[in-house]
């Protein structure tokens, strides 16, 4: 089953003078356990494109639907909560809460869903372990690594149990070994946990990775390539 | 873990932080031991008033206090005094005959209360004794001997053993006088009242006079503890209902009007200064806001609610309010303490504070009931000052508020 489907899918901004055509009718299908690169030139609309996949940008027009539901169709209310169980977001300058630990950043989205104590810091320390971080779990961002700290932010985003994650350039503020482990990192939840990953890039090397291309140019998808 | 969030982000930009602390440490501080200071002056001038001037209850002839007769007073006051001192939680009683006579030094002369006591009686209801600062209570003299102010002995020019003349009209209209001596002189902290008020025996007074020695136009009644006041005088009321019988606050209105006020211009006091501190941690708590854009749009992206992203900060701001209150307080309540033995020697700057009757040592006094009303003051400022940077922080876009580079 499809977990995402977007149709004729279109955002125009028009907060200055012109307007922009940031999205210009994406139809997209992505299916559960994909490990997916979305790929194009600065301003061609990847974020754009995965913030409206993810609830947090309204489209001008189109459809987003994850799973059974209509994002597009959800009251801001609703989509807060929507982000919350369903989305996993890791973002391009990591954001972590510098005045928690990494295990507390893991915690405090599980606390949000309101599970309990016990799970949360099982769950938190087991991921942490599976990113790599398990002698780490009680240090600050501040002492951590981009490398680090974008793995913490990977936990973070699977501590929810999201149907998908959503990486806008996650490795863009990283090193090519950090970019290197991060990528193996994610590979591995995808091939052994079955973790759906739709991340955007414009590094050829962490295209390389991907198992699918989609690749944007103003706003359009251009080609869409899948590796066998 | 938002308890903890918040508390933790209190101390993120420490600096910024221990500056609105500091303020608002400085002006809890101020409001308490001002409340503090004030509220010792006002309970010394009522103790003092009680103990000098009013005790708890006095019954006099009705009509007699608006309009203070010599003819009108109670023939068996005696008898009174001693019935009412019998009776459950009574500490003492006496009569008082009371004239309004001149008195005569051989330079000069002026109008005074002349109180006709018992003094060992009187004793047991007012300070007299205690305020002694030459001579002797109603001692070293035999005949006639008078006890009278420092303020009057002065204007007199009048010493211990100096002679003096009290006259005044008496029983059948004549003017009539005799010679005393003075054995003591007193002093208490109401100029006035020390100008004003001189005490002789009831023998001496009423024979003067020509009334029975058990008469009084005064019975003083001094209660085991001030709460009993209201209802020893519903009681005393319905025991001698051809008498007046009025409690202190009736009797010096001017100074239970303290009692009621102080509470009152503390809290104004309080609400002005929470005002100006509350304009402080208003900007500390958008400067916060304002630093954490980024971060409250990722809080917001990966499904933090309004609801709680508002009680974070508002908490965040409670946190520092109360912090910096505390801190105030405890200054405030420490002050206090130090004070409250030695006492804050005001007289170098309060020379017209002893004519309105107040002590020129002030001892602070802080009520508990207070502190807790500070808190919750302090609480409630933290409350208001968040709101508007909270409002703020739910009006953030979390989509732009990720692609801000900060
Ligand atoms: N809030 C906005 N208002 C106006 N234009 C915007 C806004 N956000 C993005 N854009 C424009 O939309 C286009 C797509 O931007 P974006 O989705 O950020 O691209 P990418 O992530 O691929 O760099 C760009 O031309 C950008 O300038
Ligand atoms: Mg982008």
């Amino acid at each position: 089953m499809n977990v995402i489907e977007t149709n004729n899918l279109t955002k125009t901004y028009n907060d200055s003078e012109v307007e922009v055509h940031a999205v210009q009718g994406i139809d997209l299908k992505i299916e559960e356990g994909e490990f997916t690169a979305i790929v194009g030139p600065s301003g061609c609309g990847k974020t754009t494109f995965l913030n409206m996949v993810g609830g947090l940008d309204q489209p001008t027009s189109g459809t987003v639907r994850v799973g059974d539901t209509y994002v597009n169709e959800l009251k801001s209310s609703e989509l807060i909560d929507f982000r919350l169980h369903n989305i996993g977001f890791v973002f391009q300058a990591y954001n972590l809460i510098p005045v928690l630990t990494a295990r507390e950043n893991v915690e405090f989205i599980m606390q949000l869903q309101g599970k309990d104590k016990k799970e949360r810091e099982q769950r938190a320390s087991n991921l942490l372990t599976e990113v790599g971080l398990g002698d780490r779990i009680n240090s600050r961002p501040s002492r951590l690594s981009g490398g680090q700290q974008q793995r913490v932010a990977v936990a973070r985003a699977l501590a929810s149990k999201p149907k998908f994650v959503l990486a806008d350039e996650p490795t863009a503020n990283l090193d090519s070994k950090s970019t290197e482990t991060l990528l193996d990192m994610m590979e591995k939840l995808n091939k052994e946990e079955n973790i759906t990953f739709i991340f955007s890039t414009h590094d050829m090397r962490v295209v390389n990775k991907a198992r699918r291309v989609i690749k944007l140019e103003d706003g359009k998808i251009i080609s869409d390539e899948r590796k066998s | 873990m938002i308890l903890s969030v918040s508390w933790r982000n209190v101390w993120r930009s420490k600096t910024r932080s221990l500056v609105i602390l500091f303020a608002i440490a400085l002006g809890i501080f101020t409001g308490v031991f001002n409340y503090s200071f004030y509220n010792g002056m006002a309970l010394q001038r009522i103790d003092s008033a009680i103990s000098t001037e009013a005790s708890h209850i006095q019954l006099h002839r009705k009509g007699y206090l608006e309009n203070p007769e010599e003819k009108a007073f109670i023939k068996d006051a005696e008898q009174i005094a001693l019935a009412i001192e019998s009776e459950d939680s009574v500490k003492a009683t006496c009569y008082r005959f009371i004239v309004q006579g001149m008195i005569q030094s051989p330079t000069t002369s002026t109008g005074v209360k002349v109180l006709g006591v018992n003094p060992e009686k009187e004793q047991n209801i007012t300070n007299l004794h205690d305020k002694i600062i030459d001579g002797a209570y109603f001692e070293g003299i035999s005949r006639n001997p008078v006890v009278i102010g420092k303020k009057l002995a002065e204007k007199l020019k009048l010493k211990v053993r100096s002679k003096l003349v009290i006259s005044f009209a008496d029983a059948s209209g004549y003017i009539s006088g005799a010679s005393f001596r003075i054995a003591g002189i007193y002093e208490t902290s109401n100029n006035v009242y020390d100008n004003s008020t001189v005490f002789v025996r009831t023998e001496d007074l009423n024979q003067l006079y020509g009334a029975d020695i058990k008469a009084g136009h005064e019975v003083a009644v001094l209660l085991s503890h001030s709460d009993y006041v209201p209802i020893k005088q519903h009681e005393l009321k319905a025991q001698y209902v051809d008498l007046d019988v009025k409690e202190w606050r009736e009797l010096l209105p001017q100074v239970s009007m303290l009692e009621s006020s102080l509470d009152i211009s503390m809290y104004i006091f309080m609400i002005i200064i929470l005002l100006a501190l509350i304009f402080g941690i208003i900007n500390t708590m958008l400067m916060a806001v304002l630093e954490r854009t980024k971060e409250l749009g990722m809080l917001m992206s990966i499904g933090m609610n309004k609801a709680k992203v508002f009680k974070m900060i508002m908490v965040e701001t409670v946190f520092l309010s109360l912090i910096g209150g505390l801190v105030g307080i405890a200054m405030g309540i420490a002050v206090t303490l130090i004070f409250a033995n030695s006492g804050i020697d005001i007289s170098s700057v309060s020379e017209g504070f002893g004519a309105m009757g107040y002590d020129s040592i002030i001892y602070p006094v802080l009520l508990v009931k207070n502190v807790v009303d500070v808190v919750v003051m302090v609480f409630i400022t933290g409350i208001l000052a968040a709101i508007y940077p909270a409002i703020k922080a739910l009006k953030l876009n979390p989509a732009e508020a990720l692609r801000m580079n900060m």
